[in-house]
């Protein structure tokens, strides 16, 4: 009766499974700090100029769009509050987050996903090494230090972009944006933006690793390896984000 | 007080002081609905070939990844050297698999690393006890290489060789450690007659050079009668003919899971029964 729903339980209690090991030989050796170098620096540095001009651009939109809606009430004076607020509560994480998802869930799943189907992962467990340990904890680690740091970059460059705007456009000062855009910030906002893509990062190493390392059906099932891990974490970005709102939301009343 | 039930691994154990190579007590596999083995029993013993014909999907790779508990059966019980591999964490089972060299049938080798490394992996990760050094390494990696004369290729990464060359490399790299048991997945799907008889030589050179257990899953009849009626001649150097090969050397058919034949390359080419046959003639896959 209820076997629609036995393939996604499986699933689930595999990512569990995987996660869980993955987590479990953080402290455990031995401990790949090459690998894990080498992935910051695929993740961070290869993902750093798509994340600083987006994060640039997110931030110009915000103060174009906000700045027609605060002239009605005379109001442009804010506009440093608004795109504050917005990037680092919630923008920065988001769109920097998923970007990462694009670009290395995808990777994640297919390079891992080229590995299983060429019989690297066996080859790796039979020559006595953990491939969870080899190649899942060091891009959980990677990930998860490199996407707060990102999303600190992202919200950074947005700022600077609301502030070219207002400058160039809202003839609004360079004092009264900084002041007006730093001084809204509590330590609530700055929390969920650095704790937001934590676990973020969390997700999209896991669940890019979890079908990468399940892939099967040759490079046909690469393919669809990889698109899944980006829809999937692309989701679970938008879930956990809406989950957490709430609870930051109270918070900060 | 509960009863002590006797192992089935154990039952089917001949009386001999060195415990099997490898030994397959009922062993049963599945995937869904789809058998991959099923009531696979058998015994390998020190110094034997045997040579695994059989259909696509007929369990062929299923039976050598089992052995080594990259794949864990259904029921059954299946041991190594005497350890059973069955219901143990794969912890626990690198210490058995170090004592087994493996080429897969898609090679296996690790992309991001060179030659040198793929093949001095296992040396660096296998180990018991204390790791090798650096120097030590290195010499048994260029002695490796150079058995299958590719010691050339050192800084190159798998990605710049041939097929016929990445074959050799996972030849190589299995039986580096000097394993005491060797399987071969396909080792010569894909490759023209010429370079599929180099990795044929190759195979025979390493059997006979470390007299290890060989077990070669192949789809062609001619891989498994080099095997069953040429050796090494280490005062030579070359392979040569040698009858008393075929006394160590069986031949299993397998279809879809089941042991279907196992006999003597005289039996399997006798066998009258259209299955066998079809994997039992010159040219045949």
């Amino acid at each position: 009766m209820f076997d629609f729903l036995k393939r996604p339980v499986e699933t689930f209690q595999e990512f569990m499974f995987l996660s869980g090991r993955a987590f479990r030989n953080i402290f455990r050796s031995p401990h790949y700090a090459d690998d894990i170098l080498l992935q910051m620096d695929t993740i961070g540095v290869g993902s750093l100029f798509i994340v600083s001009l987006i994060g640039f651009f997110s931030g110009v939109v915000m103060a174009l769009q906000m700045s027609r809606a605060l002239a009605t009430y005379g109001a442009q004076g804010q506009i440093g509050q608004i795109v504050s607020i917005t990037l680092v509560r919630e923008l920065g994480p988001v769109l920097a987050s998923l970007l990462v998802a694009g670009r290395n869930a995808s990777g994640i799943a297919s390079e891992l996903g080229s590995m299983r189907v060429t019989e690297q992962i066996d080859a790796m467990r039979a020559l006595g090494t953990d491939p969870i340990q080899k190649l899942v904890t060091p891009r959980l680690i990677a990930m998860a230090v490199v996407l707060p740091l990102l999303t600190i970059i992202a919200d950074f460059l947005g700022l600077v972009g609301g502030y070219f705007i207002a400058y160039s456009m809202l003839d609004i000062t360079t004092d009264q944006y900084w002041s007006t855009a730093w001084r809204i910030l509590e330590y609530n906002d700055i929390t969920q933006g650095l704790v937001k893509p934590f676990l973020f990062a969390i997700v999209i190493a896991l669940v890019g690793c979890y079908y990468g390392m399940n892939t099967s059906g040759g490079t046909q099932g690469v393919g669809r390896s990889t698109t899944k891990a980006v829809v999937v974490a692309s989701v679970w970005i938008f879930i956990i984000t809406s989950m957490l709102d709430p609870l930051f939301v109270n918070l900060s009343s | 007080m509960t009863p002590v039930l006797p192992n089935p691994a154990q039952s089917l154990a001949p009386p001999t002081a060195q415990p099997p190579v490898l030994r397959y007590a009922d062993v049963n596999l599945s995937f869904g609905e789809t058998p991959a083995l099923v009531h696979l029993s058998f015994i390998m013993q020190a110094g034997e070939t045997r040579v695994v014909l059989g259909a696509a999907g007929s369990g062929k790779t299923m039976l050598l990844k089992t052995a080594v508990g990259l794949v864990a059966p259904d029921s059954g019980h299946i041991s190594l050297f005497g350890e059973e591999v069955t219901g143990r964490k794969e912890s626990q089972l690198y210490d058995v698999r170090s004592k087994v060299g493996i080429l897969f049938q898609e090679g296996g080798l690790f992309d991001s690393l060179t030659v040198a490394e793929n093949v001095a992996y296992p040396l660096l990760n296998q180990h018991a006890g204390q790791a090798p050094s650096p120097q030590e390494v290195d010499q048994r990696v260029r002695e490796s290489l150079s058995f299958v004369e590719l010691e050339h290729t050192l800084d190159k990464f798998p990605s710049e060789l041939s097929g016929g060359m990445r074959r050799r490399v996972g030849i190589a790299r299995a039986v580096v450690t000097d394993p005491q048991l060797v399987l071969y997945d396909s080792p010569t799907a894909g490759l023209d007659p010429i370079t599929a008889n180099t990795i044929i030589n190759l195979i025979i050179k390493g059997r006979d050079m470390r007299n290890a257990a060989t077990i070669m899953v192949t789809h062609r009849y001619q891989d498994g009668h080099l095997m069953a009626n040429f050796r090494y001649n280490p005062d030579s150097g070359n392979i040569e003919r040698w009858e008393a090969s075929q006394l160590t050397t069986r031949f299993f058919v397998m279809q879809e899971g089941r042991l279907y034949f196992e006999g003597s390359e005289a039996e399997l080419r006798a066998s009258t029964d259209s299955y066998v046959q079809k994997f039992a003639r010159p040219g045949s896959s």
